[in-house]
């Protein structure tokens, strides 16, 4: 089968690879019909996820046909369309039996601060992932979903991670009616996150980035008012007079480790990778919040210990609340929201890749060339 | 009495109410539906599913356990893992004195797996230039003229650290080509004599 495969740093490429196979009972093997390229591969392409081996499939954003189950499997068949939670997870320990889907404690020997993860890399549990014709599923009986008759594919595909990350990423915050939220990060994850501050009940959403077709979807999708890093001395500083000298009630990180804003930090963190990414977003947000706020983290940070401003968040009394995203939790609800056009993540989708070109599809979405908000990958176009 | 022009921090009372319901609902779709936390999927953080389509108390364990690298806080290795990529060579040996050496907490555990990438990678990039497809330093930046480089970047701050990105990811490349050059001048240079 044709697989997007890692060549080092800043390097990828198809390759000819051989198709999964069913490795356990509960497995299955999906046929992938879409795929998308997340924020978080970019770590991964950057080199700053420790144990990414050389020949790895990335790809944790899939939807597909199945196309072979093993023989313990009850709820899939051959044929069925499904879509499928980033999350590899098992639905029996201590930590799916309590919702934390994204903590599952049985799929992931190689560590046990996180769980498992399609496509990024050893220290998620090494499974290949979807940016690939096939890819095997574990416990099929419990991660993946039929996609419903009504939904469009790519809102499914969006689903399976950036559009329910974003979702959670607001609920992480607490919002209370009225309550002031600053999104850090219009991607497809922060501008979600602008979405369903709404939901909640924000009486103001204030989304920040610095690349104006993001900015310009914040405000047109998200309804958000937006600032542009760029054109301010300090953001902080402009948060801080927006407020009343307040503060935002609540932050969502939604940028993580390749934060830009700050020479220093992006230099020792994604160039050097002397720490785990750039907390420059996290610091921003730690400074932007009011006291006795809340700081939602759903920016994805490196295992290496970052220089984050911890003294300020201790003394401004801040609550802080961050976790991978247990999907399939989402999704019930979620499918309610989008399907009355209250949650709209394929109106972010800018552009369809063919796999073939995915080095391309890469480059582009890295780089923020062209617009790119959400890159889609397509195996078999044509 | 306080002064009107004093800001809402230094004050009891927000100085400007947030808008109405009524006035948010009619201009964002959806405002409000799941203000209940109720409502929220992850309210309260920990919840038991009804049901999670896990019909087993422990999984079946996957074969091919025996000799898989695995995190020394882990009791062992988990009933289902990856089978992509095992350890190989000498990044192999980096990687697996990592995971049984140092537990996550050690810093050395994750530097050792990083530099155990760089192996991995300079062994594959060496291996690659004896194949028909060589690896380049980066892949995909024809795009910056398919796709508007300059253009895109226009009026934007990561431009300046986009200048940065080719000197560090094709350093190593031209300090390796200038080793390369050298090594082999020095080698002719002792097999003429
Ligand atoms: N928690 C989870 O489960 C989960 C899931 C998906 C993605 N993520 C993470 O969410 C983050 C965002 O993902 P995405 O797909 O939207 O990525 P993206 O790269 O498309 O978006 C990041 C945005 O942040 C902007 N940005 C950079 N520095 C900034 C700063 N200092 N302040 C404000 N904005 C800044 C960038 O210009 C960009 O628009 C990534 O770190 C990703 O790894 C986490
Ligand atoms: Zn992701
Ligand atoms: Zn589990």
């Amino acid at each position: 089968m044709r697989a997007m495969t890692y060549r080092g740093p800043y390097k990828l490429r198809v390759e000819e690879k051989d198709r999964p196979r069913i490795e356990h009972p509960n497995d299955a093997i999906v046929r992938v019909t879409l795929a998308a390229i997340c924020g978080s591969d970019l770590h991964l392409y950057h080199g700053l996820m420790p144990d990414t081996r050389i020949g790895h499939t990335f790809g944790h954003e899939f939807i597909g046909v199945v196309d072979e189950v093993g023989p313990s499997v009850q709820h899939l068949q051959v044929g069925d369309r499904v879509m499928v939670p980033f999350n590899v997870f098992c639905g029996s320990c201590w930590f799916c039996a309590r919702g934390l889907y994204s903590n599952c404690h049985n799929v992931n020997p190689n560590a046990t601060a996180v769980g498992g993860i399609y496509g990024y890399s050893h220290t998620t549990g090494g499974y290949d992932g979807g940016q690939a014709e096939y890819v095997r599923v574990p416990f099929a009986d419990v991660g993946p979903v039929l996609i419903p008759e009504w939904m469009h594919d790519e809102d499914a595909v969006l689903l399976t991670d950036a559009a329910a990350t974003g979702y959670f990423g607001a609920q992480l915050g607490e919002i209370v009616e009225g309550d002031t939220v600053v999104v850090l990060g219009a991607g497809p994850v922060g501008l979600i996150a602008a979405q369903s501050s709404w939901l909640m009940g924000a009486g103001r959403v204030i989304v920040v980035d610095h690349l104006t077709e993001r900015l310009a979807k914040a405000r047109e999708m998200a309804h958000a008012e937006t600032l542009d890093y760029d054109e301010l001395d300090d953001v902080v500083v402009e948060l801080k007079q927006q407020t009343d000298f307040l503060g935002a009630d609540v932050v969502i990180d939604a940028v993580g480790a390749e934060a830009d804003g700050n020479a220093l930090q992006q230099f020792t963190g994604p160039k050097l990778k002397l720490q785990g990414g750039s907390a420059t977003a996290l610091n921003w947000a730690i400074d932007a919040a009011r006291k006795g706020g809340t700081i939602a983290v759903v920016g994805a940070y490196g295992p290496i210990p970052n220089a984050v401003k911890f003294g300020d968040a201790m003394n401004k009394g801040l609550t802080l609340r961050m976790n991978q995203t247990p999907v399939k939790r989402q999704w019930p609800r979620m499918f309610e929201h989008v399907r009355n056009g209250h949650l709209t993540p394929r109106q972010m989708v800018t552009h369809r890749f063919p796999l073939e070109d995915i080095a391309e599809a890469y480059h582009v979405f890295s780089a923020k060339l062209d617009g790119c908000i959400k890159p889609l990958v397509v195996p078999n176009a044509n | 009495m306080t002064e009107p022009d004093i800001p809402s921090a230094y004050v009891r009372d927000r100085r400007t109410p947030p808008p109405s319901r009524e006035e948010l609902r009619a201009r964002i779709p959806g405002w409000g539906v799941d203000l209940d936390p109720a409502d929220r999927p992850s309210s309260p953080k920990l919840q038991y599913s009804a049901d999670t389509g896990a019909h087993w108390d422990f999984p079946d364990r996957q074969p091919g356990s025996a000799g898989r690298e695995r995190s020394v806080e882990h009791a062992f290795v988990t009933p289902v893992f990856g089978t992509a990529q095992p350890l190989h060579g000498p990044s192999g040996a980096i990687r697996r004195l990592a995971y049984e050496r140092f537990s996550e907490a050690r810093l050395a555990h994750w530097l050792l797996l990083v530099a155990g990438d760089r192996v991995d990678a300079w062994g594959s990039h060496l291996r690659s230039f004896g194949s028909t497809r060589p690896d380049v330093p980066a892949t995909g930046v024809h795009t910056e003229v398919s796709h508007g480089g300059l253009r895109s970047r226009a009026g934007r701050s990561d431009r300046r650290h986009h200048l940065v990105d080719p000197l560090l990811v094709a350093g190593p490349w031209v300090a390796g080509a200038g080793v390369g050059a050298v090594v082999v001048r020095r080698l002719a240079r002792a097999l003429r004599r």
